[in-house]
């Protein structure tokens, strides 16, 4: 029987296999922040060992820092310290960091790609869920706990099992005004929440095949919200052209060696998948969630769902109080619900191509007087490409404010929080209950949904912008 | 890690589904360094603003066994949640379902995850409820949860059970097989990415 792609990928990294064990799994690269690592280097220094291969490990900060005044010290002494916290630990243990104001210094699942550090067909592990965006490189990349942390720095390995195989093809051509991040809010309102736990999801077919690799990175990043650890597409031409000349990309006669073998990573034709997804991509709309987890989505088109009308009993608990959470009506269209706060950023949606759709649609207009517009690029070198091609310019002139890198209000660890009650449209990946702050509330949509709804001050899909004469 | 070998205290029942760690532990606890001392960010959103959460209430305020709803810890990875519940003085958690990472991250820092059938988590639901200082124990080496006159049976892998029962480090246990992972990096392709920088 043939192999999936993650199976080959996961078996090229078997260390040791033992009968009534967990294989042992090199990891090629680990890649470290500052939140849920300080507990791990204590228990190297506790246990008087060492980082095994400090070459294949990078370190950056991103949860914690401000994005404003970003060359200042930290003010959160909180915060602060578990950032220095970070610069000893990489000092004493010889690992590469990109601190603040350091060029390479971005959200760690953006800075990966745009070194070139994340390559087809490699084991990729970080202390974070979303390690999952990685695996938009044919890369078998998962998040891991802090104790998980502590055994990669000291070890290079994992101990792991393997996990079952799902297949989430989507087929046909994309509506206009459709993106990667409806195709993904749309995956995960069909199989739930909890619909890929156990499995690891390989998204494929032609509309997969299409998509550039911003697009197939906010797909896998949100493979953890449908509750997978990881999920991958095959690489292809696509790839390949997006790794070539990057800073940490095989050059020359290694470049032919890798291509060579990274073209070999695909799923054979007679691998079986243990569960099969489809989705017709010409059947989508712009999604976004109204609830509180982000299986809780529908077309931008549809109302407030009432409770009393699902028949599963915890999913109509769930619903009742998610609602009371948001603050919301059943029956309302979603295209009434008026917001806030508008977010564009994080390694959902924080990348170049997700900056270039908003400010497209920004340009010429003005962010409704009543919503405040963060737009929050995920690294540094994300923010200088955007000032390069003057999508600044366009924000700021929209009236948008303009922030330095970081994950910034996707979680609310550093000063961009939105306040109890306040309602937001934000292109990251959880609209958990209090995720953007304490009592925030938070609908997830796509970039260009995000754009059009700064407009207008409701949530608002961008062909709607032409209607209401924007 | 503590051994785990077998538990018996009261419960608390969790009628919710969908506990994501973001509930068990938000961000703003996740900036201490230190790994103890998490039991004030625990539910803290729902202990502040929910008098009726079931923490909240003085018959369940002594529990060590969660009983929650399916896809318990789904969400960020944070170790943290795990810390929280430990802190927070819980030494087992059952639900028909967990987050991967969580349930991974459990059995590193000695949480047991108990997987039951949901009937079986409603079963014990309804019993909490009529007696909150109902005894239940959760017996590892024998696989099994025990309240009232009921058994009900619970699998675990073997290798995970044995980790458990005598509390080993997975550090230490892999350092047993390091001329393996020696040999292997031998075998690994010389144009695999370094993190140094390019210049180096
Ligand atoms: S942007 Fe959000 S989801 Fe991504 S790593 Fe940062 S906090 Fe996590």
């Amino acid at each position: 029987m043939g192999q999936t792609l993650a199976q080959k990928v996961y078996e090229q990294h078997v260390v040791r296999r033992t009968e009534g064990e967990p294989d042992l799994l090199y990891i090629d690269l680990h890649l470290v922040h500052e939140v849920t690592s300080p507990q791990a280097f204590d228990g190297l220094r506790v246990a008087g060992r060492t980082v095994r291969r400090p070459d294949l490990t990078m370190a950056t900060e991103d949860h914690n820092v401000p994005t404003l005044d970003i060359l200042s010290p930290i003010a959160d002494p909180v915060s602060r310290a578990q950032v220095d916290a970070l610069r000893r630990n990489a000092a004493e243990f010889g690992i590469r960091l990109a601190p603040m104001g350091d060029r390479d210094q971005g959200i760690v699942h953006v800075i990966g790609p745009q070194l070139g550090l994340t390559q087809p067909g490699m084991t990729i592990v970080c202390g974070d869920s979303h390690t999952s965006t990685h695996g938009a490189f044919g890369a078998l990349a998962f998040g891991i706990g802090t104790s998980e942390v502590e055994h990669v720095l000291a070890t290079q390995t994992l101990p792991q099992y393997p996990v079952k195989q799902m297949s989430v093809t989507v087929d046909g051509e994309l509506p206009p005004g459709v993106s990667a991040k409806d195709v993904i809010l749309a995956v995960i309102a069909q199989i739930g929440t909890g619909g890929g736990q156990g499995h690891v999801l390989e998204y494929r077919g032609s509309t997969i095949e299409a998509l550039s690799m911003e697009a197939r990175m906010t797909i896998c990043n949100m493979s953890i919200e449908a509750g997978a650890r990881a999920g991958l597409i095959a690489p292809d031409q696509t790839t390949f052209d997006f790794l070539a000349g990057r800073p940490h990309a095989p050059q020359g006669a290694d470049w032919d060696a890798a291509v060579a073998h990274w073209s070999t990573l695909h799923t054979d034709p007679d691998a079986v998948f243990d569960r099969e997804v489809h989705i017709d991509a010409a059947s989508l709309s712009p999604y976004v969630t109204w609830g509180t987890n982000p299986g809780q989505g529908l077309p931008i088109g549809a109302s407030v769902p009432d409770p009393a009308a699902i028949v599963d009993e915890g999913d109509r608990r769930a619903a009742e109080s998610a609602l009371a959470y948001m603050g919301l009506t059943a029956g309302t269209p979603l295209r009434e619900i008026d917001v806030d706060t508008v977010f564009l950023g994080s390694c959902t949606n924080g990348r170049i191509e997700d900056l270039r759709v908003a400010a497209a649609l920004l340009k010429g207009r003005k962010v409704d007087a009543h919503t405040r517009m963060l737009v929050v690029p995920g690294s540094v070198a994300v923010k200088l490409q955007a000032e390069e091609e003057g999508l600044d310019r366009v924000f700021l002139d929209a009236g948008a404010e303009w922030r330095g890198a970081g994950c910034s209000m996707c979680l609310g660890m550093n000063p961009d929080q939105l306040k109890p009650g306040e309602r937001s449209a934000s292109t990251s990946n959880r609209n958990f209950q209090g995720r953007q702050g304490k009592g925030g509330r938070t609908h997830l949509v796509s970039p260009a949904v995000a754009a059009a709804t700064a407009l207008t001050g409701k949530l608002t899909a961008p062909a709607d912008l032409e209607t209401a004469g924007v | 890690m503590d051994a785990f070998t077998t538990h018996t205290g009261t419960a608390a029942p969790l009628r919710r589904s969908n506990v994501d760690t973001d509930q068990i532990i938000p961000a703003e606890y996740l900036k201490r360094i230190t790994r103890t001392g998490f039991e004030d960010g625990l539910f803290v959103a729902w202990r502040t603003n929910e008098p009726e959460f079931v923490l909240n209430q003085p018959q369940y305020a002594g529990a060590s066994i969660l009983v929650a709803g399916p896809d318990f810890g789904t969400g960020s990875s944070r170790e943290h949640a795990v810390w929280a519940l430990l802190d927070g003085g819980f030494r087992v958690v059952i639900s028909s379902r967990f987050g991967d990472i969580f349930r991974n991250n459990s059995t590193k820092a000695g949480l047991l995850t108990v997987l039951l059938s949901q009937e079986e988590v409603e079963l014990l639901w309804k019993e909490l409820e009529a007696d909150p200082d109902l005894e239940v124990t959760v017996d590892l080496e024998a696989g099994e949860v025990r309240y009232g006159a009921r058994v009900v049976g619970f699998q675990v892998d073997g290798y995970t059970r044995w980790r458990l029962l005598e509390g080993l480090d997975d550090v230490g246990l892999t350092e047993r097989h390091l001329e393996d992972v020696t040999a292997f990096e031998e075998r690994r392709p010389a144009w695999l990415p370094r993190s140094q920088p390019a210049s180096a």
